[in-house]
């Protein structure tokens, strides 16, 4: 589904991804594991065509995305909920689910999905009319997602949905990406939380300062020495 | 009888100023037109477009050739003034500030004033640098109002800014597209994983905000019928500290900003001097950002992360 092949990208003279290489098949959840500033949403900027990369290929369903504009990947169903949410925050969630549904023609169609977000979300078809700015933390989480679910996307990308959210609220969270996975997305997960990331995924990548430097089926990883050592506190 | 000749005198007075305000209206939503331009384009891209005066005398011409050469009616002339100056809009900002976007703010400042210069010599060479009678188009015979004199030039100004007013909220609020802009306005990178073409929004912002000032051009040529191709400086300056006083990037502040400098300047001249006119008018500007440095309406910078 998708290839990413020795993606080098920088910002100006910083080398951030240093030939990074992955794939992603159909149906799979990936996880993208690392420390802060290792590269992962660098990785994924670059694969939403957020920036451009200096060498390397991306190909999406067979076809190369390189220097492919960002807004036009959504209706190709490449859809990303960025690190740090990102909701639209002067605006209510209903506009906010909206704006996820940008790309779309298919009026019908774009009903029923918010039918099922909100079956998903039960929590924000109650806040419809709040302001998105207004929410909590966790609220706000969900928001990202299901506005990414009005996109209709094949491919999910999520860059650290855990991030500052209560233990409890992860789980829920994990769930959720579990069930959207179900549904037929596929999903790749950047996470720093591995211990959650590894459990709920089938193969996991190690990033390390722009490099994949360990790779392998999810339960694998979570076994090796080296990851429980460095991501899994012990 | 002395307590009788106060309460006439002061009767003389407050029709004054009512006469003012009516005035001052009408000068207001031709602020308003101008000054939501600014806002609409410093609330996308952080910008002050220096050239939007310029923008607006533009329309006043658009207007007076359209009306006096071409002899259309003036609802086709309206449109036209709304057009062309949409199109130039869009032109400016495709070529001076787009290459600019990620440019350090004093080289875009420039730029602006660049294209300010450009368009008012352009101007000058093309339309020459004197004044042009606006054909009147409406009778200057005034309504009777129980004392008050309303123009019917005024009531065209008043009805035509409402309605354009209340068009462009329906578009920004309602439509999808509006949506859109606030959605730019507010987050580019998310907007763009929204799939929104954020450079073709922009463009439309540009053309939207100059459109509008494109109408105020011909709605000023209503009431005060004197054209020349330096008329903007004056009324841009204006419309973008009625801009800042209702909050910058907000649009309902444009409007209630253009509103304050109108009437504002409007009693200034009738009550006290039209020489303090604009020295007060600045001075409301820094008295109110004194008091709320964000505007009237604007927002604080403080936003939930
Ligand atoms: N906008 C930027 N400008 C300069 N350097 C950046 C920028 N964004 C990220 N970096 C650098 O690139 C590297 C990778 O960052 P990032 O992809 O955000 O890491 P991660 O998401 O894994 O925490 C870090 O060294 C970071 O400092
Ligand atoms: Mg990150």
């Amino acid at each position: 589904m998708l290839e990413i092949k020795n993606l080098h990208v920088y910002y100006g003279q910083i080398h951030a991804l240093k030939g990074v290489s992955f794939v992603v098949r159909k149906g799979e959840i990936v996880t993208l594991i690392g420390g802060n500033g290792a590269g992962k949403t660098t990785t994924l900027k670059t694969i939403s065509g957020l920036i451009p990369l200096k060498e390397g290929e991306i190909l999406y369903q067979g076809e190369s995305i390189t220097g492919v504009k960002a807004h036009d990947l959504v209706s190709q169903g490449l859809v990303q909920v960025p690190e740090g949410r990102h909701v639209f925050p002067s605006m209510s969630v209903q506009e906010n689910l909206d704006l996820g549904a940008y790309t779309r023609k298919d009026k019908k169609a774009v009903k029923e999905d918010l039918d099922k977000v909100f079956h998903l979300f039960p929590r924000l078809k109650e806040r419809r009319q709040q302001l998105a700015g207004t929410l909590s933390g966790g609220e706000q989480q969900m928001l990202a997602m299901a506005r990414a679910l009005m996109s209709s996307p094949k491919l999910l990308l999520l860059d650290e949905p855990s991030m500052g959210l209560a233990p409890l609220l992860v789980r829920e969270i994990f769930n959720i990406v579990t069930e959207i996975n179900s549904t037929g997305v596929t999903i790749l997960l950047v996470e720093q939380n591995a211990n959650m990331a590894l459990s709920i995924a089938n193969r996991g990548y190690v990033i390390e300062t722009g490099r994949v430097v360990l790779e392998g089926e999810a339960a694998s990883l979570a076994a090796n020495e080296a990851v429980k050592k460095a991501y899994l506190g012990g | 009888m002395a307590p009788l000749c106060l309460i006439k005198k002061e009767g003389v007075e407050m029709g004054l100023f009512i006469q003012q305000i009516v005035n001052g209206i009408a000068l207001g939503s031709i602020y308003a037109l101008i000054a939501l331009g600014y806002t609409m384009v410093y609330g996308i891209i952080r910008l002050i477009n220096f050239a939007h005066g310029d923008i607006y005398m533009l329309g006043a011409f658009v207007g007076y050739f359209a009306l006096t050469t071409y002899k259309l009616p003036f609802g086709v002339s309206l449109a036209l003034a709304m057009l062309i100056p949409a199109l130039l809009g869009m032109l400016i900002e495709r070529v001076a500030y787009r290459p600019l976007r990620k440019a350090p703010s004093i080289a875009v400042l420039i730029t602006a004033i660049g294209v300010s210069l450009l368009i008012e010599n352009l101007a000058m060479l093309w339309f020459s640098p004197d004044p042009r009678p606006f054909p009147q188009i409406f009778p200057l015979r005034p309504l009777e109002l129980s004392g008050i004199r309303v123009s019917i030039p005024q009531v065209i100004v008043f009805i035509t800014a409402v309605i354009l007013m209340m068009a462009l909220n329906f578009l920004v609020q309602k439509t999808k597209v509006g949506k859109a802009m606030r959605a730019v306005s507010q987050d580019k990178e998310a907007a763009s994983l929204m799939g929104i073409d954020i450079n073709r929004i922009i463009s439309l912002t540009f053309a939207l905000g100059s459109a509008l000032a494109g109408a105020a051009g011909v709605m000023v040529g209503v009431i005060y019928p004197r054209i020349q191709p330096l008329m903007g400086v004056m009324p841009g300056l204006k419309a973008f500290v009625a801009a800042v006083l209702g909050g910058i990037g907000s649009i309902p502040g444009a409007m209630l900003g253009g509103l304050i400098m109108g009437l504002t300047e409007s009693l200034v001249t009738a009550l006290i001097s039209s020489t303090w006119r604009d020295a007060i008018a600045f001075s409301l500007l820094i008295v109110i950002l004194l008091v709320k440095p964000t505007g009237i309406l604007g927002k604080s910078m403080r936003e939930k992360v």
